[in-house]
């Protein structure tokens, strides 16, 4: 319970399916050693804290933002350059945090100084303004950041896959450089959304909340609604970093379409609705079904696909493409917002009332 | 009683030129910068054509904000909507937009063109009724419902064309450039200007001199009280938005021939340009977003030619600077 900030998942069947992400994801790397599950599982893990930290401020203050990616994107970045232009030391991860956190976190300073003052409307726009200059910048200052090409960097010798550290022959799985990373992201997503948990049960969350609901009234009551949406803004864009920063070790790549790109944000806003917004625990299932989806759905649309081709149906296979797979996500997310706008989370939370 | 009687003139709402003067210092300014007279010109010209390309798409969003209080994130759907409909005509009939006369190239281009509208303004129905009537009065959900609704346009145009880059050709008469010394004005640019001109002074017409933008008008500052007299505030704005949609797409075929090709994410990457013009000029304000427009363009323009590197970030820093000076756009019309 402490650990949970006395906001547990409140419904048995959530439990369970929490309890069965994280344990398949503790043991991912015992069970599917394969690089295709792994990949799987750290991205889940990466865009669960990812997600959450968003959810810190679509569902607790009601903000859009659609800058989140370039927090993100600031925290792979420095990372990425700090490991290219040091080599690769810890040193060099360390230089990565120290200027990754404190930009990513004036910058969210300065916007929400700036645009927070008036309309959630207003916020959104001036983000996605900034974001996309941001984006622009990070592609075409190609003597720092590599332009589209990104950069590619070396591990510190700890986490790269040829470290063995337990050889096969002593427990039948093998702790290696990359085994070891993975649970390092594991950990550090795992500790970042219980202190999101944290955070929005303290007296702080719930301001936030109040908020939320009715701003002026909040403000009526005395507190400074500002600072607090400032306050939220910079802590999601300090987690959002980290998240940033755990994607390029994973990746030890860092690029425009990586971390940066618009369809990186969309894609984090159907994991916060689809998981349910304002539960942080959406943020872990959101996470789950969107990147399940977006790795296995997309075989099984193939097949459909030429299933629907060679019956000759016109328009059929263009539809059910691979590619298109956003497409059937975007109709999901239209009609989640509009039938079950507290996701998956909420719908457990509440089952509909059968009519007596 | 005489005392009564209104002998003078009403009182006249205040006007307000320092934004109009904006855009005409700015280009003055900028003279002796750029130091050679014809680029001056050149320039000028290309971002009054650019300027009136984004005001056509921008008038229909900031004039759906002011009048519902909706903010339509899936606007750039339109665009490209508008864009694709307009290769449906003028691709087929190449050999008209080859030919080499002005009257063969608008017979095929005002069709396309018109076609554009009324397929976008048609969606437009779709979109108000499917995606935001159940949502009205409720911001967070318009962004999300609109969002999704732009990524399901750009999927399903991508389905439908491919992902491929189409390439669209200017028609042969409105290639090159009318050369008047050592000045050179691209033809299209100047078709652009006139067909951006025509829109606003339209729009304005519209607004200033018929009852329904009389409506409109007052439905931007009270909407309450315009229900309260009697009108049906919904069908009005159903009205504006695929009117508004309609031009979103007139300008996505403007741009897409500017440009020479047309891309499911021109709609993506036009719609930040757009939400740009729409605060720098104030939510709501048609006057303010065709400033904003042409300020935003300006910009761009002169920006690209003395500092390239610049040019990436100018239009936010034009928006920093507008909105400390006036931090509710160039115009606030709305008390929102």
């Amino acid at each position: 319970m402490m650990i949970l900030s006395g906001d547990p998942p409140r419904s048995r069947t959530l439990t369970l399916i929490l309890v069965a992400i994280i344990a398949a994801l503790a043991i991912t790397p015992l069970v599917f050693p394969g690089a295709k599950a792994m990949n799987v599982a750290t991205k889940i893990c990466i865009f669960a804290a990812l997600v959450a930290s968003y959810d810190l401020l679509l569902g607790y203050t009601g903000s859009v933002s659609f800058a989140h990616t370039m927090f993100y994107g600031i925290g792979s970045y420095a990372i990425a350059i700090a490991l290219y232009s040091m080599g690769p030391s810890w040193a060099a991860v360390a230089t990565g945090v120290v200027i990754g956190l404190p930009l990513a976190m004036l910058l969210a300073l300065a916007i929400g100084l700036f645009s927070l003052r008036v309309e959630a409307i207003f916020f959104a726009m001036i983000t996605l303004a900034v974001a996309s200059a941001f984006l622009v910048l990070a592609s075409q200052l190609s003597w720092l950041t590599g332009g589209e090409d990104g950069r590619s960097f070396q591990l510190p010798e700890l986490l790269r896959p040829g470290t063995v550290l337990i050889p096969k022959s002593a427990f039948g799985f093998e702790l290696n450089g990359r085994v070891l990373t993975y649970y390092l992201i594991f950990i550090a997503s795992a500790a970042m959304i219980l202190a999101l948990l944290r955070v929005v049960n303290s007296p702080f969350g719930r301001v936030l909340q109040a908020i939320r609901e009715n701003r002026f009234r909040a403000e009526a009551l005395g507190f400074r609604t500002v600072f607090h949406l400032t306050y939220a803004n910079c802590l999601a864009a300090l987690i959002a970093a980290s998240a940033g920063m755990l994607n390029a070790l994973w990746l030890r790549y860092a690029g425009p379409d990586t971390s940066l790109s618009f369809s990186i944000m969309l894609d984090i806003l159907l994991m916060v609705v689809i998981g349910g917004m304002g539960t942080i625990y959406g943020a872990i299932i959101g996470a789950t079904i969107f990147i399940l989806a977006q790795n296995y759905l997309q075989a099984l649309m193939g097949a459909a696909s030429n299933a629907a081709a060679e019956a000759g149906l016109p328009l059929l296979p263009g539809l059910l493409h691979p590619d298109r797979w956003l497409l059937w996500l975007g109709l999901l997310f239209i009609a989640s917002v509009y039938f079950f706008p507290t996701g998956v989370v909420g719908r457990l939370r509440n089952p509909p009332r059968k009519s007596a | 009683m005489t005392d009564l009687a209104a002998t003078g003139a009403l009182p006249k709402p205040k006007r307000d030129i320092v934004p109009v003067l904006l855009p005409a210092a700015l280009a003055l300014a900028m003279l002796p910068l750029i130091g050679s007279g014809s680029s001056w010109v050149t320039l000028t010209v290309a971002s009054l054509a650019m300027g009136m390309m984004i005001f056509i798409m921008a008038s229909g969003l900031t004039l759906v904000f002011g009048l519902m209080d909706v903010l339509n994130f899936g606007h750039g759907a339109f665009i490209s909507v508008g864009a694709y409909v307009a290769t449906l005509v003028l691709l087929p009939l190449a050999t008209w937009v080859q030919a080499d006369s002005l009257l063969t190239n608008l017979a095929v281009l005002a069709p396309a063109a018109l076609l554009s509208m009324a397929v976008s303004g048609a969606l437009g129905l779709v979109v108000e009724r499917v995606l935001i009537l159940p949502v009205y009065g409720q911001h967070l959900k318009q962004i999300l419902m609109t969002t999704g609704g732009l990524i399901v346009a750009e999927q399903a145009l991508y389905a439908l064309w491919g992902p491929q880059i189409i390439p669209l050709p200017l028609p042969t008469s409105l290639r090159g450039s009318f050369i008047i010394g050592d000045i050179a004005i691209a033809k299209y640019r100047l078709l652009a200007m006139l067909v951006g001109l025509i829109v606003f002074v339209g729009i304005q017409l519209v607004l200033n001199r018929t009852k329904i933008g009389l409506l409109i008008r007052a439905g931007v500052e009270n909407r309450e009280m315009v229900e309260a007299l009697g009108y049906r505030i919904r069908r009005l704005f159903l009205g504006v938005f695929m009117v508004g949609s309609g031009l979103a797409g007139l300008g996505g075929v403007m741009w897409a021939l500017y440009r020479e090709q047309v891309h499911a994410s021109m709609g993506n990457d036009l719609t930040v340009l757009v939400f740009i013009v729409v605060i720098i000029g104030g939510l709501g304000s048609i006057g303010g977003c065709f400033i904003g427009a042409l300020l935003v363009a300006m910009v761009a323009n002169y920006g690209g030619f003395l500092v390239p590197k610049l040019a990436l970030v100018s239009n936010i820093l034009l928006m920093v600077a507008i909105l400390m000076w006036r931090p509710r756009g160039l115009y606030a019309v709305t008390s929102r």
